[in-house]
């Protein structure tokens, strides 16, 4: 409390030129993880127009694609299936009744004959009652069929994570449940050029996917996006910025938090190394152990409580890889194991504050240094 | 997990309200363009159909037409057409006086279509009975090595030499004339009580066996239990034990086949019990509003395991759920062959035809326990089982109806029976000596290459086995 206090000025300072650049990578800027992107930069465009982009892309590159969901007709809630139907027709890109198990299941089928269904569910939050359908269903068509069936053209988007007033059903970070389960694969961007090579990944990958995407970046997040049509591996974690005294893992939104931290934490003489998981399951282990046996701790921030959240999975298998070489306990820096409170969004929601956030992250960096 | 309860930062959250702008929820501008009353007429309204006679189910049409009676029949009404009736979405809506409410079944329950009477005669105006002798015979054929394959694996079941078994007993005739009155091209998303309809396809007592068996030659790799079974081959998409979550699938592969212009239709069957599930619900939903080539049929066996379906609905049956949906339906005498078949085959060319997905709800009765897991006789009665097996077997029925034309004998019967058995004895033997699948199989298939921690995990399992092979079944039952 009283670090953090003291450091009020400092951050808000940090924090006002840091929303103003927009998301991206580390602030040493282009970074060789996009070696498999052709190098012409695109034009600044925000998280959801690099959605719509891939989303176009998608249905221009492959006639058996089809983009559906609630008011995804018109554009979608969000804005990410903007122009779509017109482009495409109503055939391929409609709305479906207010049913997310029926959304899910329809998906299903339309996928096991040959299909790419790209499914929107309007909130991470409605997710669930198609739940039945993405762990029993697409998750195990190919596995109980022996290979003679798969639905591996399936993918799932649903917008996720706190932002503004969301209060506890516009808010709910639910990847944790979906990484239990063996057969889809969990996958969530940090940024516009990620979301986009990511989601077109997910959506040519023949394994079902969901697909997070951060709404609180949605307009907040810009940067330059290459127009072409580019595919970012699945699976594969990116070192976003290198350091050598602790090793930070994040996804998704957090990850601007945790960057932030790491600017603060430098000026403390804090050397961090900061890895964005991306794709949750499979995940890849192999970087994150490498990394941790360099720097000899571990930090892992995610917004999702904290109980049985994927940081648990992350800190119990580096654990178990690391003891030796561990410094520290494993930390982690995470929601708290309540729903989410509208009128305390404030207090506990990183970005809602962001200095908050990357506050708690840097007192536990330091905590962590000198123990 | 230090949380820092720092006091709010006006400066910042402003700025980052500002650069969110409206987002979060929804666009209000767009919402404020007036919303347009005029519903074109959904194309299934179209084409009538000669199917088309339920009265029930000429709801929607009717609603059109008798607003254009109205204007016809009294000219001063039109004066004050617009304060009569509401023009809606879906079509106008008439105002009354009259508070009536609806009531919440029909007068009388909705008819049961059939063909044979309980002697297997035809009934007095059935003027639907296209099956000739070839296919009426394999239909007997089927329905009788359904009922010995039934009789043999359960006995099976008992002995311990498969762990579960499921009898479609009392449903062969669902089980065998629809698949009949079907095209190979047509999808099946079955529930678990339809092996008829893959025996009806060709596969084999062999691989009915390999299945139940789980061993190396079932397609389904010994994953699942007993009678999960699923053939590519053979369009019948892969059992699941998940009660009604195939429905939807049907729906989404029925639009795909219609975007891709295909001469085929999906069926998916399911149980009273399934319908009260919310997938089912979805699906007919989703089917009517995406005029997808579905058929959707309902085996009303009156039993869901235990509970009997005044516990599990208060509808009159399935069929006038279909209505509600804006989805056509029709109720048929489940132990009627020739009813199913025509119904089936009606309802396939009205889906194909006219895009749009079929209801069917068949009322027959579950004439053996749910599973080898259930004992019946603790919740019903033994003398309405044995009613049912003895006055309404389908088979026999079926049976009296072949015969009759001439197509059928006893020494038929004999060899038919001796020659199943048989078949039958012999596939268990070979299907109980055939090894079980590989233990690679175990991580093979959850994704489509196998992941960083899948192949760590296999080559853990398989140090494992070499390290204390006692505590491990042989080799020879799961190959290394
Ligand atoms: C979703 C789900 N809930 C519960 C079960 C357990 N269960 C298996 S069969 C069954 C009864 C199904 O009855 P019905 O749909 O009428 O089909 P029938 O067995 O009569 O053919 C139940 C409750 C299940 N398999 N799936
Ligand atoms: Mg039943």
């Amino acid at each position: 409390m009283a670090t953090s206090l003291r450091r009020f000025g400092r951050l808000a300072l940090i924090s006002r030129n840091w929303s103003g650049r927009g998301f991206s990578t580390s602030p040493s800027g282009e970074i060789n993880s996009y070696s498999n992107i052709q190098q012409s930069e695109g034009k600044s465009i925000n998280l959801f127009s690099a959605i719509n982009q891939a989303l176009h892309i998608a249905l221009e590159t492959d006639p058996r694609s089809y983009v559906f969901g609630e008011d995804v007709g018109f554009g979608g809630v969000f804005r990410c299936t903007t122009g779509l139907a017109d482009r495409f027709g109503k055939h391929r890109v409609f709305n479906t009744p207010l049913c997310e198990q029926g959304i899910v299941g329809f998906a299903v089928g339309l996928a096991a004959m040959g299909n790419r269904a790209i499914a929107e569910i309007q909130f991470a939050d409605y997710i669930y009652p198609a739940f039945d359908q993405i762990v029993n269903e697409a998750a195990k068509f190919r596995y109980r069929s022996g290979n003679q069936f798969n639905c591996g053209g399936l993918t799932i988007r649903a917008p996720y994570g706190a932002v503004g007033h969301g209060g506890h059903y516009h808010s709910q970070s639910p990847e944790a449940f979906f990484c239990h389960v063996p057969g889809i694969k969990v996958v969530i961007p940090r940024s516009p050029r990620q979301a986009k090579g990511l989601l077109l990944s997910c959506i040519r990958d023949p394994n079902p996917v969901v697909f997070f995407e951060p709404k609180w970046l949605y307009r907040l997040a810009v940067e330059e996006v290459p127009e072409d049509d580019y595919m970012l591996p699945l699976s594969e974690s990116e070192i976003i910025q290198e350091g050598s005294d602790i090793t930070l893992v994040g996804w998704g939104a957090q990850l601007s938090i945790m960057e932030q931290a790491c600017i603060e934490a430098e000026k403390d003489g804090i050397s961090c190394e900061l890895i964005d998981l991306k794709t949750l399951i499979p995940w890849d282990k192999e970087t994150v152990e490498t990394s941790v046996r360099k720097t000899g701790r571990l930090l892992i921030s995610h917004e999702a409580p904290v109980t049985g959240g994927f940081g648990a999975e992350i800190s119990a298998s580096i654990v178990e890889r690391c003891f030796l070489r561990l410094e520290a306990p494993v930390a982690r820096i995470c929601g708290l194991d309540t729903p989410l409170s509208t009128c305390f969004r404030t207090l506990l929601y990183a970005h809602q504050e962001q200095d908050i956030g990357c506050n708690q992250v840097n007192n536990k960096l330091l905590a962590i240094l000198l123990l | 997990m230090a949380f820092c309860l720092t006091k709010a930062k006006k400066l910042i959250y402003n700025h980052l309200k500002s650069k969110m702008g409206s987002l979060g929820i929804i666009n209000h501008g767009n919402w404020t363009h007036p919303v347009s009353f005029s519903h074109p007429i959904p194309q299934n309204l179209k084409k009538p159909d000669t199917f088309f006679t339920n009265n029930t189910t000429l709801f929607a049409s009717r609603r059109f037409e008798s607003i254009i009676a109205g204007k016809h029949l009294d000219s001063l009404r039109n004066v004050f057409d617009e304060i009569e009736v509401l023009n809606f979405p879906g079509g106008k809506v008439k105002f009354t006086s009259e508070m009536k409410f609806l009531s919440e079944s029909p007068e009388e329950r909705i008819h049961c279509y059939r063909v044979l009477d309980d002697n297997g005669q035809p009934t007095v105006h059935s003027n639907s009975v296209q099956i000739g002798e070839e296919v009426a015979v394999k239909m007997y054929n089927d329905m009788v090595t359904l009922q010995l394959m039934d009789s043999i694996f359960y006995e099976a079941q008992r002995q311990g030499r498969i762990s579960f078994y499921l009898t479609t007993i009392g449903e062969e005739a669902i089980n065998i004339a629809s698949a009949a009155a079907l095209n190979i091209d047509d999808l099946i998303f079955p529930q678990y009580r339809e092996a008829g309809v893959l025996l009806w396809r060709g596969f084999s007592l062999q691989e009915f066996a390999n299945q139940c068996f789980g061993n190396r030659d079932d397609n389904g790799k010994g994953r699942q239990m007993p009678i999960h079974y699923g053939s590519k081959k053979h369009n019948y998409f892969t059992v699941a034990s998940t009660v009604a979550t195939q429905i939807s699938h049907a729906v989404g592969a029925a639009y795909a086949l219609k975007m891709d212009g295909r001469d085929a239709c999906t069926v998916t069957y399911f149980g009273d019990g399934g319908t009260s599930t919310g997938d089912f619900h979805a699906a007919l939903n989703f089917a009517a509003v995406m005029e997808a080539p579905v058929i959707f049929f309902c085996r009303n066996n009156g039993w869901a395991i235990s509970t009997p379906v005044s516990d599990q609905f208060r509808s009159d049956g399935i069929v006038v759920r279909g209505q509600a949906y804006g989805v056509r339906s029709i109720r048929v005498d489940g132990n009627d062959a020739l009813a199913i078949f025509s119904a089936i085959q009606a309802a396939r060319r009205m889906a194909i035809g006219e895009s749009r997905p079929v209801l069917i709800e068949a009322l027959t009765y579950r004439a053996g326990h749910h599973s080898t897991s259930d004992d019946s006789t603790k919740y019903r009665p033994v003398h309405e089982i044995e009613w049912w097996r003895v006055a309404r077997d389908p088979v026999s029925r079926f049976k009296k109806w072949i015969e009759s034309n001439g197509w059928w004998s006893d020494e038929a019967e004999f060899e038919l029976r001796s020659s199943v058995r048989k078949q039958l004895l012999h596939a268990i033997q070979v299907a109980e000596k055939v090894e079980k699948p590989a233990i690679a199989e175990i991580f093979t298939d959850v994704y489509d290459v196998p992941p960083a921690n899948l192949c760590e995990q296999e080559t853990l399992l398989r140090e494992t086995i070499k390290r204390h092979p006692q505590d491990y079944p042989s080799h020879f039952q799961f190959p290394l």
